[in-house]
């Protein structure tokens, strides 16, 4: 009998400590898939974020550093800029890229650093229980939203994509999500893709996934898909934003 | 053949000839040679420069650049030192090597642009969050700019700890015949810890976060371990004329030069006084201040600010001597005849 599917090689073989229904664990997975179906393995040096996936080494069999909270762009630029023969991406959550860290990402976009980013967008702070992130949709209660977000006190949730898609300086932009079979193997494709423009040299990209976190959105696993297609890509729309290589 | 440098600039030689391999930078008086002359040399030589977005953005890339084992920088002045301190800390509970230059200008706050030694607590007592220490060297010379700045990577990288250079504006700005005597570094162990990809080895991880029972604690214990062995074996200093002192005044930076003056002319006034010049702030030269104090003896503590380094002095000295204080801050410089004024108060009484 021959073998069609085993765990990756670049994910180690351990338990991962996300929560039931949580999108992270499919996500990875499919980093690792991209990642040993490139061949980049064991160039590779990513970046962990503070949120939900700052345990990311523990679970990526190549090398991880830490990052300080929204730093990972400016870390990788170091990395890359340092080791242009390296594979180098960050794996970042909604409050660490679009919020404290919103300048090292615009700058690191405009600067076209030729790195990947795999931006998590699940609209909470997972790790700290759930508070308000810059992508909470308006009216969704968080913990820090308790009568649901406001505009006029909160402001309005950032699309992320459509933002960096002004600067001259990005490459590849798509917004994808992983809460069905069909948009898992969409979701896969363009962080293939991400992965591949950076090892030609084609700069910067950013693959933001729209993911679930049904214990802080307080719903079942199922409700929190149901939401995600009413409601989470109503609001973000998934597809390309800007690909400048396949125009 | 010595050539007439400006002490921002000789670090900027020193740290090339050391073999800087990345340098990330932001615009702030006074150090702004620093940036400028590395944005054309390190683009020449074929190695890294950038002007960050902010000093966060660029303590961070130097993050970057350190983990994965090449020599890397970054430089700055009093306020764009407190956006890096978050960096530092990393840097250090990451015990990842790296060089931090603080060309100190006058606070708190925006304060101004003038030369001050006003952030030695912020340096030697930590800075940033948690239990850590950096190495903080103190330069008084466009020589010394040059020498520490081609030293400070071996120090960083032989206890994989971040290393400051704390000097300030005047030192930075003042123009001074330097001799570029060093050789130029270009062959690098390849240390066991970097991260340059899992190839034939276990994946690597540099990280501070450590949640396991007692990992923390463990860690902690390792990097005061460390600290023990630093303040052990790199605690360096200066002395001039103390044999015989009655008053020895004790300075750093470009406040040392003014005190070795201060220092000459009250022999030729008829006192004996003598300097001690800490050239590491931290490891702090404590067992020297501590063997001398007497009670017959009287030190002088002589800053550009009012009044932090005394406070390890009086540690040292543990009560057994009189420590008096001489400083200023806002920009203003102590003169030879306040300190020589102040020194002859002191004996008279």
């Amino acid at each position: 009998m021959e073998k069609i599917l085993s765990k990756p090689q670049s994910l180690k073989d351990t338990v991962l400590s996300y929560c039931p229904g949580c999108g992270h664990g499919v996500i990875h997975r499919l980093v690792a898939e991209c990642i040993d179906e490139l061949g980049v393995r064991e160039k590779t040096i990513a970046v962990a974020p503070v949120g939900c996936a700052v345990f990311a080494y523990d679970y990526f069999n190549f090398d991880v550093t830490e990052a300080p909270h929204g730093r990972p762009p400016a870390v990788a630029t170091g990395i890359k800029r340092t080791n242009p023969d390296k594979f180098v991406f960050t794996y970042q959550g909604d409050g660490d890229i679009a919020a404290i860290g919103m300048a090292e990402t615009i700058h690191a976009a405009n600067r076209g650093e030729n790195i990947s980013i795999i931006f998590v967008n699940n609209a909470n702070y997972g790790m700290t229980g759930g508070q308000m992130a810059p992508t909470t949709l308006i009216g969704q209660v968080t913990e820090t939203t308790p009568f649901g977000k406001d505009a006029k006190r909160e402001g309005y949730p950032i699309k992320l994509c459509e933002l960096l898609s002004t600067l001259e300086g990005t490459t590849y932009l798509e917004r994808v999500a992983i809460h069905n079979p069909q948009n898992i193997i969409k979701a896969k494709a363009a962080i293939k893709k991400a992965f591949q423009y950076q090892i030609d040299g084609k700069g910067f990209s950013l693959v933001e996934v729209i993911s679930n976190c049904p214990v802080n959105w307080r719903m079942t696993p199922l409700n929190s898909v149901k939401w995600i297609e009413e409601t989470f890509i109503k609001f973000f729309p998934l597809g390309l934003v800007k690909d400048n290589v396949e125009i | 053949m010595k050539k007439l440098t400006k002490g921002n600039v000789a670090l900027c030689e020193g740290a090339i000839a050391a073999g800087l391999k990345s340098y990330f930078g932001y615009p702030i008086t006074p150090q702004n040679e620093i940036p400028a002359y590395l944005s054309r040399k390190m683009v020449e030589l074929g190695r890294v420069f950038i002007q960050a977005e902010s000093e966060i953005a660029a303590a961070n890339m130097v993050l970057g650049a350190a983990v994965t084992g090449v020599r890397a920088m970054t430089s700055s002045s009093s306020p764009g030192i407190s956006l890096k301190q978050e960096a530092i800390s990393y840097m250090a509970g990451m015990e990842v090597p790296a060089i931090i230059v603080n060309v100190q200008r006058g606070g708190p706050g925006l304060g101004n642009i003038s030369g001050s030694q006003s952030d030695y607590f912020q340096a030697v007592k930590g800075g940033g969050h948690g239990d850590y220490k950096i190495i903080v060297v103190s330069p008084n010379s466009a020589q010394e700019m040059y020498e520490t700045a081609y030293d400070a990577f071996d120090l960083a990288e032989k206890y994989r700890i971040p290393v400051m250079i704390l000097a300030d504006g005047i030192t930075g700005q003042m123009m001074e015949p330097v001799d570029f005597n060093k050789p130029e570094r270009k062959d690098f162990i390849k240390q066991d810890w970097v991260l340059d990809g899992a190839k034939n080895r276990e994946p690597r991880s540099i990280k501070s976060l450590l949640m396991g029972e007692g990992a923390l604690e463990q860690h902690n214990i390792k990097l005061q371990q460390k600290y023990n062995n630093i303040i052990e074996n790199e605690v360096k200093y200066e002395l001039y004329t103390i044999e015989d002192a009655d008053v020895i005044l004790i300075a750093h930076g470009i406040s040392s030069r003014i005190a070795k003056s201060a220092v000459k002319l009250a022999r030729k006034n008829g006192v004996k006084a003598g300097l001690l010049r800490p050239k590491t702030l931290w490891p702090f030269p404590s067992k020297i201040v501590n063997s001398i104090a007497k009670s017959s003896l009287n030190f002088l503590v002589v800053e550009l600010n009012h009044g932090q380094m005394i406070e390890d002095v009086k540690l040292a000295v543990n009560g057994r001597s009189n420590v008096e204080f001489l400083g200023k801050a806002g920009g203003g410089l102590v003169t030879e005849q306040e300190i020589l004024e102040k020194i002859k108060h002191i004996i008279v009484g």
